[in-house]
């Protein structure tokens, strides 16, 4: 492999690993110093390798670098500006006095997990946390993000720069995380990953891979989490199962156009067979222990979806588990899914009543579900409501959905 | 939004009534039907709590533990749901499957 593919690569997979292992000596106070060590090191390499060829094992050639350029600076910062403290210092030196940086795999693994957490600390806000875990534990740059997010990337510099920002005023220690801290952040962690991995899934932006990418981010930050023991814990275990499920359909769900196709009109044969028998796996391993999360419902709803027949057990247990996903927290797009179960389990008109009783208007989901559950019923009510989320709905891929309905409906009255 | 308490009690009138596995299965799925309905209309105020079914009454003179058939009725359980008014809160408590049994639903409005 040439290193024009080899680097961009290597950059996915190591610049998080570095960058975290540096933080950590470096505190969160010079986190722009680990940053810029790792990039110099990349720079380094597409210059030495495209003259030289590519080394043997290019991932340990960009480690020693890295300790070159770290033992460097740590040189130069104590010359001239004695800018490391002494305590900083203690991370470094092994008791000849030498500069060590530690790059054993247990030390990368501690580190990242302690980057996940400082990343995903709640003095940022959610959206803030997301971009920051693609900056810094993705290792995705300014534009990607921008793209990702629809935004120029411009807004995106200036949240990154103002959540380190954040991180620094509260000075957020990088450490590996306590028992009773993963206790209580580690909900936080959860669902700044679960919203990095939504994004991917449901994000409008037209690149594909890159939204793929996204998915797949998410899904290697859980893993890391599942690798360590503190943090091996069942509600992990789900997101993970829930990840696998939805990512099973990735293929599934959107045409060559990029459009979105929706679950019925899906073909089974696209949907990814491992992915399902993964997510699986760690649904068992989720069982264990009394804590049923949002993520164990949500697993157990994406589960039944991976079977493509209708029967009643099937909804029966969709509709139980959105239950217990209401009892546990309400959120709209629950409550519109479990009505859509009611209507499989108890028919159209009594889940038309539930449904009158939610009062979500001006949601383009609640008039398209009452669309549906009026279509068959009172077709004129049902145009009404799919008029309506035609209007309310912002994206081009949502629009044509809904026409779609209203063309079936307008054709049937003829 | 106003909140409200429910309070509901089971007619135990009829002890000898055994209800099969699956009538109790089929009765937990109503019930859990009816706290999802409460639920997506974000109505629930807070989680649900489960209850000792037994637990103790006192009167001035004596104390029963239950079940309490001298009473002719005990308490199922209560929540805290939120509504506009009584009249809403009436709305929800009408679905209770409670009232399928012989029960009743008593509600109270914080004050």
């Amino acid at each position: 492999m040439d290193e024009k593919q080899l680097i961009p690569g290597l950059f996915r997979t190591e610049y998080q690993k570095m960058v975290s292992v540096l933080s950590s000596v470096f505190g969160i106070n010079h986190i722009e110093i680990a940053e810029d060590i790792v990039s110099d090191t990349f720079l380094s390499a597409t210059e030495v390798w495209s003259m030289k060829g590519v080394p043997e094992n290019p991932a340990a050639w960009l480690y020693a670098v890295a300790k070159n350029k770290t033992r460097n600076y740590l040189k130069r910062a104590n010359l001239y500006e004695q800018k490391i403290t002494p305590e900083l210092k203690d991370n470094f030196e092994n008791p000849n006095g030498e500069i060590e940086i530690d790059l054993t795999e247990k030390n990368i693994k501690d580190s990242q997990l302690a980057m996940i957490f400082v990343v995903c600390n709640p003095c940022n806000s959610n959206e803030a946390q997301v971009t920051l875990a693609l900056n810094l534990l993705c290792g995705f740059d300014v534009n990607e993000i921008a793209d990702a997010f629809l935004t120029n990337r411009e807004t995106i510099y200036k949240r990154i720069n103002r959540a380190k920002e954040k991180l620094k005023e509260k000075k957020i220690e990088i450490e590996h995380p306590s028992v009773p801290e993963v206790e209580n952040r580690l909900d936080n962690v959860l669902k700044t990953i679960y919203l990095l991995f939504s994004e991917g899934y449901y994000s409008t932006s037209q690149n594909i891979t890159l939204r793929k990418d996204l998915c797949v981010e998410a899904m290697r930050l859980t893993y890391i989490l599942l690798q360590n023991a503190p943090t091996n814990l069942p509600k992990v275990n789900a997101l993970m199962a829930l990840m696998c499920f939805h990512a099973s359909r990735f293929e599934a769900r959107i045409d060559g156009e990029g459009e979105l196709i929706l679950y019925h009109d899906q073909d089974e044969l696209l949907w990814n067979k491992e992915l399902i028998e993964l997510g699986a796996q760690f649904l068992s391993l989720s069982s264990s222990g009394n804590v049923i999360s949002q993520y164990h419902l949500e697993a157990g709803i994406a589960y039944c979806h991976t079977m493509k027949d209708e029967s009643a057990e099937k909804w029966e247990r969709i509709l139980e588990l959105h239950n217990s996903l209401l009892i546990l927290e309400y959120s709209s797009v629950a409550a519109l899914n479990r009505t859509y179960a009611l209507s499989k389990v108890k028919g159209k008109q009594q889940a038309i009543l539930a449904a009158e009783k939610l009062k979500l208007t001006g949601n383009q989901f609640y008039d398209a579900l009452l669309g549906v559950l009026y279509t068959g019923i009172d077709d004129e009510k049902a145009l009404v409501h799919f008029e309506s989320a035609f209007c309310l709905a912002r994206t081009a891929a949502d629009k044509n959905i809904i026409e779609k309905h209203i063309r079936d409906l307008q054709s049937k009255g003829k | 939004m106003k909140q409200f308490l429910l309070i509901f009690r089971n007619n135990v009138q009829t002890l000898e009534f055994q209800p099969s596995l699956q009538e109790l299965q089929e009765a937990a799925r109503e019930w859990q039907n009816w706290f999802g309905g409460i639920a997506a209309q974000n109505k629930l105020v807070r989680p649900l709590q489960r209850w000792d079914p037994r637990g103790i009454v006192i009167s001035r003179e004596k104390a029963w533990t239950g079940p309490y058939v001298e009473l002719k009725e005990c308490i199922g359980g209560l929540m805290i749901i939120q509504a506009h008014d009584y009249g809403d809160a009436l709305e929800i408590a009408r679905d209770c499957p409670a009232l399928l049994t012989g029960g009743n639903v008593e509600i109270r409005m914080a004050v």
